[in-house]
């Protein structure tokens, strides 16, 4: 009754605000909606991710001086240097090192803390964490003062129970061993929680049909844990990859790609080449080597994470 | 009500036109604006607000409202701040650079050779080692600062010293230079150096020499590389490295790195301040930080510390020397304001009280300043940093001259010559591999 009352009184003016206009059916879409609201997001990769990228392409083709297009000539100098083939190989190292053993340490944990009584788990959640909301600047300024070359606290330690002291980061090898185990200890935490995540998300029917069978707590795992983590395995390992191949801070703060330049990453020897010698080219060509690197990484893990999910569906 | 004809509006125009052509910038009630610098964040406690008071006492007299922006040097933060005002053409009117940033930013930063050459002209000459930073091509692009400049003498234990090297550092370097016995003086060389060393070694006080990748190890290597005439790259993009100069230098630093701490190789540039004040050490070369922090944390280390000249070579005595500069942005929007506050605090008035600020620690690029009264009041002990200027036949040097500035910078960035002795001492390398990776890594830094 009321809609007709309301067709009778309609005037011209009415009827053209009841039929919404090309905006007002945009607005209505809902793909529109959400790109609307992602917008805010897309400004911001677009200025603080693809900007600086394309820039920083652009840059790495250019003279010392900026002055002129060189083409290459940045990339096939760095490939002549002896000193740059050491930081691919120390970044290869560094990477696969401290992601394989973040791979493992956070599945240990992840089964441990799984296997926790319910009430407590939160607790043991909460603390595993710490290593990896605190900031990674001020964490590893703690991490350097423990190895501090001359008052390192674990020598003092050592030394106290009869041992000798360790050179962490006077020696190479073991300054290797240092920045990596700091990698390691701020890393894990988030293998962890995704591994977590995805323990909880195993169907228990599954086990219980195992346990019927017979199997072992490792066939167990073998046979339905880890195929039914293998895609969040695969993507978990991508991720770390990628931001440890990346990794600043902890070298730039602990050793500054020293002794002997024998801890420089791919980003530590950028910034020495691009900030502190002045060449910002050169600084730029020396980051873009870790793309190619990391983008055969993640074709290939992807691949197979298609593949598998092509499998399950 | 005064009446306005065409006539006085044009006057008054033309008057105001002429005043503004003749005046950099007018001296009204702040009408010229204001000037904006982003300067060196200083370690010393109150040398910050030396710098301030400076800023101001200029401000209100010239009607120039002046902001200071302090960045620290932590993690390079200030020449980040550099490099991305140059990028992006804005910022701060006056910027502070360290070490080769002048050379980095050279075309974007405005000629300053009125003031440095008027400068010059009224305290005579300059420190060969800012010419050498800052002069490129012929112009100045940075006048050398008091605030943060800085060089590397040593600085010794005097009771180590006398007990264990049987070397009386204060007898040898009084405080009046013209007490100074030129050939005690000149026996204070790189041999008598060692042989100290190994002396002090045995006792358990070894010196602490950095042999890390930073500017305390590139600086105290390069004043000996210097002292026995090695050159890395000569001013012709000659590559000198393979030459007798330097294997002889490398062997004095592999006798000196067999007494060292097995830690120095990755000191930063604390690391041989904590060395000193921890009372193990006996000598350090380094600015007066060292002394200045034992006074506050172990006074008793600190009342046995001298500042002295380095050991001489046999090409002569060379001290590491880092010089900062103010430059003035080409894009920044008072630019004649910022030359005549450059101007002010470079007179000697505003530098003597920039030098007290931080307790003897900045060092003006003008020889003649070296008189400042700071350096001999300081203590205790009494004099103990009067040897902080260079004095005698010390002469200060950088690592990477004499070559292109250009090259140079790379050469010192890249710490060649501290990473050739690590290779030597540490890895145990051969010296002729050695030298053969250095004239490899030399090649590079000469690419266009």
């Amino acid at each position: 009754m009321a809609d007709t009352v309301q067709t009778w009184g309609a005037t011209a003016t009415d009827k053209a605000a009841a039929k919404p206009n090309t905006m007002q059916l945009l607005l209505r879409r809902r793909s529109t909606v959400a790109f609307l609201m992602c917008l805010p997001l897309i400004a911001i990769i677009v200025c603080l991710v693809i900007y600086p990228a394309f820039y920083s392409i652009y840059l790495s083709l250019l003279n010392k001086a900026q002055t002129r297009f060189i083409g290459l000539a940045n990339f096939t100098y760095l490939m002549s240097r002896d000193t740059f083939w050491m930081v691919v190989y120390q970044s290869t190292i560094f990477a696969l090192a401290a992601v394989f053993f973040k791979a493992l340490i956070g599945l240990i944990t992840a089964h441990l803390v799984n296997n926790l009584p319910a009430k407590g788990q939160r607790k043991w959640r909460g603390m595993l964490l710490v290593p990896w909301v605190i900031p990674l600047a001020l964490s590893t300024l703690g991490w350097w003062w423990m190895f501090d070359p001359t008052n390192s606290a674990f020598n003092y330690t050592l030394r106290s129970l009869g041992f000798s002291g360790v050179p962490w980061l006077s020696d190479p090898y073991w300054a290797r061993f240092s920045v990596i185990l700091v990698n390691v200890w701020y890393g894990a935490p988030f293998f962890l929680i995704m591994y977590l995540a995805a323990l909880k998300s195993v169907p228990e029917q599954l086990y219980e049909a195992a346990a019927i069978d017979g199997a072992n707590a490792w066939q167990k795992f073998i046979h339905i844990t880890l195929p039914m983590m293998r895609n969040i395995i695969a993507i978990t390992v991508l991720f770390s990859l990628i931001v440890t191949f990346a990794n600043f801070d902890i070298v730039q703060i602990m050793t500054a790609g020293g002794p002997r330049n024998m801890t420089h990453m791919f980003a530590t020897y950028s910034f020495l080449l691009g900030i502190r010698s002045g060449d910002l080219p050169l600084g730029a060509a020396t980051s873009l080597f870790m793309f190619p690197i990391l983008a055969i990484a993640a074709i290939f893990i992807l691949r197979g994470v298609r593949k598998r999910g092509r499998e399950i569906g | 009500m005064s009446s306005l004809s065409r006539r006085s509006v044009l006057k008054t125009a033309a008057l105001g036109s002429a005043a503004a052509i003749a005046s950099p910038y007018v001296r009204g009630a702040y009408a010229a604006g204001s000037l904006t610098l982003g300067c060196w964040d200083h370690w010393v406690p109150g040398a910050n607000a030396a710098l301030d008071k400076l800023a101001k006492e200029w401000g209100d007299k010239n009607k120039v409202e002046v902001k200071i922006d302090y960045i620290t040097s932590q993690g390079e933060k200030d020449k980040l701040t550099a490099a991305a005002e140059a990028q992006a053409g804005t910022g701060h009117d006056i910027m502070s650079h360290r070490d080769w940033n002048i050379r980095i930013h050279q075309d974007k930063l405005e000629p300053l050779d009125d003031l440095v050459n008027g400068l010059i002209g009224k305290y005579g000459p300059i420190s060969p080692v800012a010419e050498y930073l800052a002069k490129i091509k012929g112009s100045w692009r940075g006048v050398p600062t008091t605030v943060g400049s800085q060089v590397k003498p040593c600085c010794s234990r005097i009771d180590l010293y006398k007990e264990h090297a049987g070397i009386d550092i204060p007898a040898l370097f009084p405080a009046d230079e013209s007490k100074w016995d030129k050939a005690k003086v000149d026996g204070w060389n790189w041999d008598t150096y060692v042989t100290a060393a190994q002396k002090l070694f045995k006792a358990g006080f070894p010196v602490g020499l950095p042999m890390g990748q930073t500017s305390d190890a590139v600086d105290w290597v390069g004043g000996l590389f210097n002292s026995y005439g090695v050159v890395m790259v000569d001013a012709k993009d000659n590559i000198k490295i393979n030459s007798d100069e330097t294997r002889v230098a490398m062997e004095i630093a592999r006798k000196i790195m067999e007494v060292s701490p097995p830690d120095v190789y990755a000191w930063d540039d604390a690391g041989n301040n904590r060395w000193l004040i921890s009372g193990k050490g006996s000598n350090i070369m380094n600015p007066p930080s060292a002394w200045a922090v034992a006074k506050r944390d172990n006074p008793k280390v600190s009342e046995q510390c001298w500042t002295h000249p380095v050991p001489r070579g046999p090409k002569g005595r060379f001290v590491g020397q880092l010089p900062q500069f103010y430059g003035v942005w080409s894009f920044s929007k008072n630019k004649q304001a910022a030359k005549d506050f450059l101007t002010f605090v470079s007179q000697k008035e505003a530098v003597a009280s920039l030098v007290e600020a931080s307790v003897g620690y900045d060092l003006p690029s003008f020889k003649s300043m070296y008189d400042l009264k700071t350096w001999n009041e300081v203590g205790p002990p009494a004099g103990t940093v009067y040897g902080y200027p260079p004095r005698g036949d010390e002469q200060t040097s950088i690592t990477g001259a004499p070559a292109r500035s250009e090259v140079g910078a790379q050469i010192y960035n890249q710490a060649i010559n501290t990473v050739m002795i690590s290779k030597f001492t540490q890895g145990k390398e051969k010296l002729d591999d050695v030298i053969k990776w250095a004239e490899k890594e030399l090649e590079g830094t000469l690419r266009a």
